[in-house]
This record gives C-alpha cells, structure tokens and sequence, in this order.
C-alpha cells in the first residue's frame, strides 16, 4: 500500500480525538448544567424578578430595584461590616499561617504528616457543634470568663460580640489558609534563598524579596478560600453574633424565609457570587496557575 | 597535602582561600574529612571527584552556606568558618542557576548590589554592564524562563561577578549545558578568569573539564583531599590508585617492589619501574594505553626489553585517529592505544603481539585508595 497521509485524514482525525473527549466530558457537562449552572443562572434571573404581593416571585416586568435596595443605609451596614469581619479573619489568619507553613515546609517529611493531621483534626466534627463549643467556652459562666474573674479581669463579655465572630471565623477557616499556604512554601526552590543570602541578603531582605513574592500564589489561594466563606458566613455569626449584628449570611436568609423577598435576597447572592468570580480571577492573574 | 603555593611573583602572598584541617559531619555521616587547602589569588582551580565525595560541601562552606564542624576556613587571611554568607567577599555560581523566577534579567543581576545598598539607577547601570560582558546586553528585561540554558548560565555568571566578588565559586555549572555548548562556555570562563584575575573555584565530576580549564586541581574522594596539583602532575604523577583511574584512562597492574629499580608483576615478570617504597611492598603499575607501543613478538627494540610483555590480541576497535587493543597478557586484559596511521599495521584478534613502553611512562602507586 502506497502512504495515504493527507491534510484532509489528519483533520478529520484530530476532529474525532476531540469528539472523543466530549463524550468523555458529558456526564459531568449534563450534571453539572442541571445542578450548577441553571440553579446559577434562575438566582440571577431572580435578581431582576418582580416580587408579587404575596411574597412570590413574577417573571415579569424586569427591574433593578433589589440592587438599588443595596445602597440603602442598613443593607449598606450589613455589607460593609460582612467585608469588614472578612478583611479582619482573613488577615488574622494570614498572620498566623504564614510562620507555621514555613515552619511546617522546613520540616522533615514525617514530622510534617504528623503536623498536617493535626491541622485536619477539628473537621473530624462537625461545625456547628464546634460553634457551640465556643459558645459554652466564652459564655458567661464559661471557663475563659471564670479564669479572668479569677486573675482579676472581671468577666469576659465577648460573646455575641464581632470579636466572637471573627474569633470563630479564625477557628473555623484557618487550615484553609494554612494548606496553601504550606504547598507553596514547602514548593519553593531553596537555593534561591541561598542565591539570595549569597548574594549579600539577610534574612530579613530574603524574605521580603524572594520567599515571600514566591509564595504569593499561597497567599492569596488562602486569602480567597478564608476570605470568601467569610463573607458569606452563616452559621458562625449566628451563633457567636447572636445574630444580633446581622451580617450578610443571615440577611439573605431572613430575605429568602422571613422577608420573602426573593429578588432582593437573590440579588445580593449575586453581589457576593461577582466578588467571588473577581477575586477569582486576580488569583489566576497572580500566577496562580502553577498552583 | 604539603603542595607548595604557586606564587608568580614570587614573594610571600595571602592566599585566596585558606581551608586548614576542615571537617564537615553531617549526623555520622563525615562528608568532608580533614582537608587542608590553600587557593592562590587569581587561580583557577577545580574541585573534581565522583559525585559524593566532598567537594560540593567544600564549595558550600567556602561561601558559608554550610559551617565546618571543625578547623579554619580563611579567605584573604581573614577568618569566616561561622560567617553569613551575605558577610562573606565571594559569590556563587550554583548548578541550577538559582535564578529568580520572578524577576527579570536586569533585576537578577542587580541584585546584589541593592542588597549592599547601592542605589537603583547606578545598580542597573552596572548590571547592563555585566550583561554586555557575558554578551546578554539585549536581554536585560526578559524573564529567566524565557532564555536557554546557556544564556541563564551566562546571567548566574553575570549576577555573581557584577558584586566584584574576591572569589567566584561554581558548582558544576556546566553540567546541565550540552557538550558543544559545554565546550563554548569552557573557553569563555578561562578567558573571562583572565580578564579579572579573580580567583575562579570550580566544583566538577567532569576529569576533562576539570584538565581543560584550571591552573591547578584537587582530587577528593570520600571526603579526603587525595592530591592537589597541575593537570600535569596529576597525569603523569598520580598519588594513589585512585587518582590514576580518575584521572584519564589508565591500566593498573597488580605488582611487588623487587627494588629501587625494578618491580614483579603477577606472573613473575620483573619489570623496570624506579619506585620509592621499600621491597615486598604490594604497589600498582599505572600504565596509560596511550604510551605502550605494539608490535610483533621479534620487533621490541633493544632498549625496551625491561619494560615490556607478551600477550594476545582480543579485540581492536578503530577510531579513525587511533586503533584501541585490548591485549591479554598472561593475567589481565591491558588496553593499547595506537596512532592509526595509513602506514600502521593492524593487529588481527588473536595474533600473539609484543607490548613495550618507555620506563619513564610507567608509575608506581601504593596499593591504596581502591575504588572508583
């Protein structure tokens, strides 16, 4: 048999390895459009909904109404004390990550199992018991308020606070931080910081010139995983806030249950949904790539 | 090991790099073992040994990345065993490059001197400068993904010498580059060390690299300094078995010391060899293939009838420049390498042959140091 390699025969063969992998691809095309995207989509088509007297939803007379509501003082309140606690949680954990990463990262391997395990151990239960726990330790006659009674500090009265908040914010979402942060670190090139002592930095240089801007794709991997459940925490501000200082999680749920004011509560869902996608995006303008 | 300082000008000078009775442990493991040794300002020297065998870490404590466990180390007669590298008048050239990955050309070269405080535009000055030297001058605002392997060779060069370093150290930065390229940038780092008479500290498992390049070089294995010496020396002059198989091709024959001037091989042979060790010592015969002539059993001129053998051809191999025998001779196989001229008779496998050699290219090293 003569050759038979024509332009034409390899075209049609790299469209039949690409119709391969879209059969491959389908399962997880079709349940992720009924149960991803579509539910994404009705929230946002919600959004510019009308609300009906009787507290339904009518797919007409399409309007901006529930986003202009955002920009009235008390929803105004809620967003800026929500991104307030989440700037807050997300620095603290960044604070208290970054040194036990690259303690973790210098370590030899087994040690650094050990060490991971126990950064696991609290998602052994679950998180709301978690919250109450530290809704029994801070409470009134709780042991932290009984040790400062005790060494004369008087009692503690930070529960339903929005330092009880960001405290289990911290408590809550900090092996998020911790574990991106530890593979970039743990990743890193040593002999660059050796490149970089020997080239005449101190510690101190190296770290602001080479580790840290080389670590930078962990750093704000964990920012967006503490900072965005932060955002839109439910759970942790209405036990520890008492839902008293209500913060967005609980605004949108009184919007959707209490308030039935679907549109509203779906377009301030959509608010958060963008700033998701943003930070997002600046994390994969950042490097984030090779992550 | 008692090797006396090259000293061009003659007087008394400091050396470069003074290591005395250095020792580096790593738990029990003694990666570097008493070394003593001196390196002269404005030397190339090398560093060569199989891979394991010290000279990294040697390399590693010169420029304090790593601290003896015991002795001195002294650069330009100041003492720095337990100094910083920032604190230390030397710059590294390491085997990956080490470059960093988020900045570019420009930025990396300049590095060191912001970090000594020189301000930003007489820096990148400077830096330019470098780059034109190692021939990168267009290159300064890429990133060190986006150049080959020789030119991020060429900027790691570039980034050390541009902080005007008393001694550049480089640790097997060849290795990763191809063999015509290899060859290019040999060249280049000599006539470069010329040009700034700074001492150049050169780590390699590569013997050719290591003859090619350096003034003078040191042989390590399994953490002890074997030999110091010029190419030549080390050649013709090797202290142990093992220097003499590193270093080049070699056959090394088992022998006796019979006397001053003669040793007996395996199968009684007497030999003429000039040796130093007393008599019934246990000694190898280094005998490179290069220096043995081949012939027909009558043919073994006059002259040579003290050093030669008889043996049997089993195997030629034709290199256009050379025939490679490998001839038996009663006990072992020798290797015989010959000019390949249009004149030269080729040797058949299985033909008997006389081999001879003049007694100077013959060298007997003590029965130590095995291995390799």
């Amino acid at each position: 048999m003569t050759a038979v390699a024509t332009p034409k025969f390899e075209a049609a063969n790299e469209r039949k390895k690409s119709r391969r992998g879209f059969f491959l691809a389908l399962p997880a095309y079709v349940y992720l459009s009924l149960f991803f995207a579509l539910p994404l989509l009705s929230v946002v088509v919600y959004s510019f909904a009308k609300r009906t007297s009787t507290g339904g939803v009518a797919l007409e007379e399409w309007n901006i109404d529930s986003y202009t509501k955002l920009g009235e003082p008390i929803v105004r309140d809620i967003l800026l004390r929500s991104f307030t606690l989440a700037i807050i949680t997300t620095v603290i954990c960044l604070v208290l990550a970054y040194p036990f990463s690259y303690f973790l990262a210098t370590r030899k391997a087994s040690t650094r199992n050990i060490m991971l395990v126990f950064v696991m151990i609290p998602f052994w239960s679950n998180f709301l018991v978690r919250n109450y726990a530290w809704r029994v330790l801070l409470g009134n006659d709780g042991p932290v308020s009984r040790v400062t009674e005790g060494v004369g500090l008087g009692e503690t009265t930070i529960l339903f606070t929005p330092t009880a908040i960001v405290l289990g914010l911290v408590y809550g979402f900090l092996p998020f931080m911790i574990l991106p942060l530890y593979a970039a670190v743990e990743r890193m090139d040593w002999s660059l910081i050796e490149a970089s002592r020997d080239l005449g930095a101190t510690g101190m240089q190296t770290f602001r010139k080479i580790t840290f801007p080389l670590s930078l794709p962990g750093v704000i991997a964990g920012s967006i995983l503490v900072f965005i459940p932060s955002l839109g925490a439910y759970v942790t501000p209405q036990i520890l806030g008492g839902g008293k200082k209500t913060m967005l999680g609980s605004y949108i749920v009184t919007q959707f249950l209490t308030a039935r004011n679907w549109p509203v509560g779906a377009a301030v869902s959509t608010v958060l949904m963008v700033v998701m996608l943003g930070a997002t995006m600046l994390y994969f303008r950042k490097g984030g790539r090779t992550l | 090991m008692g090797e006396e300082m090259h000293d061009q000008a003659g007087g008394p000078m400091t050396a470069a790099v003074d290591i005395q009775g250095v020792t580096k442990r790593f738990g029990d493991v003694v990666a570097v073992d008493n070394v003593d040794l001196e390196i002269a300002d404005g030397e190339f020297f090398a560093m060569l040994g199989p891979s394991g065998c010290g000279k990294t870490t040697t390399l590693r404590m010169i420029a304090g990345l790593e601290f003896p466990t015991e002795g001195s180390l002294k650069i330009f007669g100041e003492e720095v065993g337990t100094l910083p590298p920032n604190l230390r008048p030397v710059n590294t050239v390491f085997q990956n490059y080490a470059l960093f990955p988020h900045m570019n050309v420009l930025d990396n070269v300049s590095f060191g001197l912001r970090m000594q405080g020189k301000d930003k535009r007489e820096s990148a000055h400077a830096a330019q400068e470098m780059l034109e030297l190692v021939q990168l001058g267009g290159m300064a605002k890429r990133k060190p993904d986006q150049l080959s392997g020789g030119q991020q060779q060429r900027v790691a060069l570039a980034r050390a010498l541009v902080n005007k370093p008393k001694v550049l150290l480089l640790d097997e930065p060849l290795g990763a580059l191809d063999l015509k390229l290899r060859q290019d940038m040999q060249n280049e780092l000599k006539s470069l060390q010329r040009e700034l008479g700074v001492s150049f500290v050169f780590v390699t498992h590569d013997q050719e690299e290591a003859l090619t390049m350096s003034d003078r070089i040191a042989v390590m294995h399994d953490g002890k300094l074997l030999q110091v010496g010029t190419a030549e020396e080390l050649y013709d002059q090797p202290v142990n078995r093992f220097v003499a198989d590193f270093i080049g091709q070699t056959n090394l024959i088992d022998a006796t010391v019979f006397d001053a001037d003669m040793i007996v091989l395996a199968n009684g042979t007497k030999i003429r060899a000039p040796n130093p060790y007393p008599a019934g010592d246990k000694v190898a015969m280094s005998l490179r293939p290069e220096s043995i002539s081949i012939g027909h059993v009558d043919e073994v001129p006059e002259e040579f009838r003290a050093t030669s053998l008889t043996g049997t051809v089993s195997d030629v191999i034709y290199l256009g420049h050379s025939h490679v025998y490998t001839v038996n001779v009663d006990w072992m196989p020798l290797e015989v390498r010959t000019n390949a001229t249009p004149t030269s008779i080729k040797h058949e496998p299985g033909s008997e042959v006389a081999i001879w050699w003049d007694r100077r290219s013959d060298w007997v090293v003590p029965d130590e140091g095995h291995g390799a």
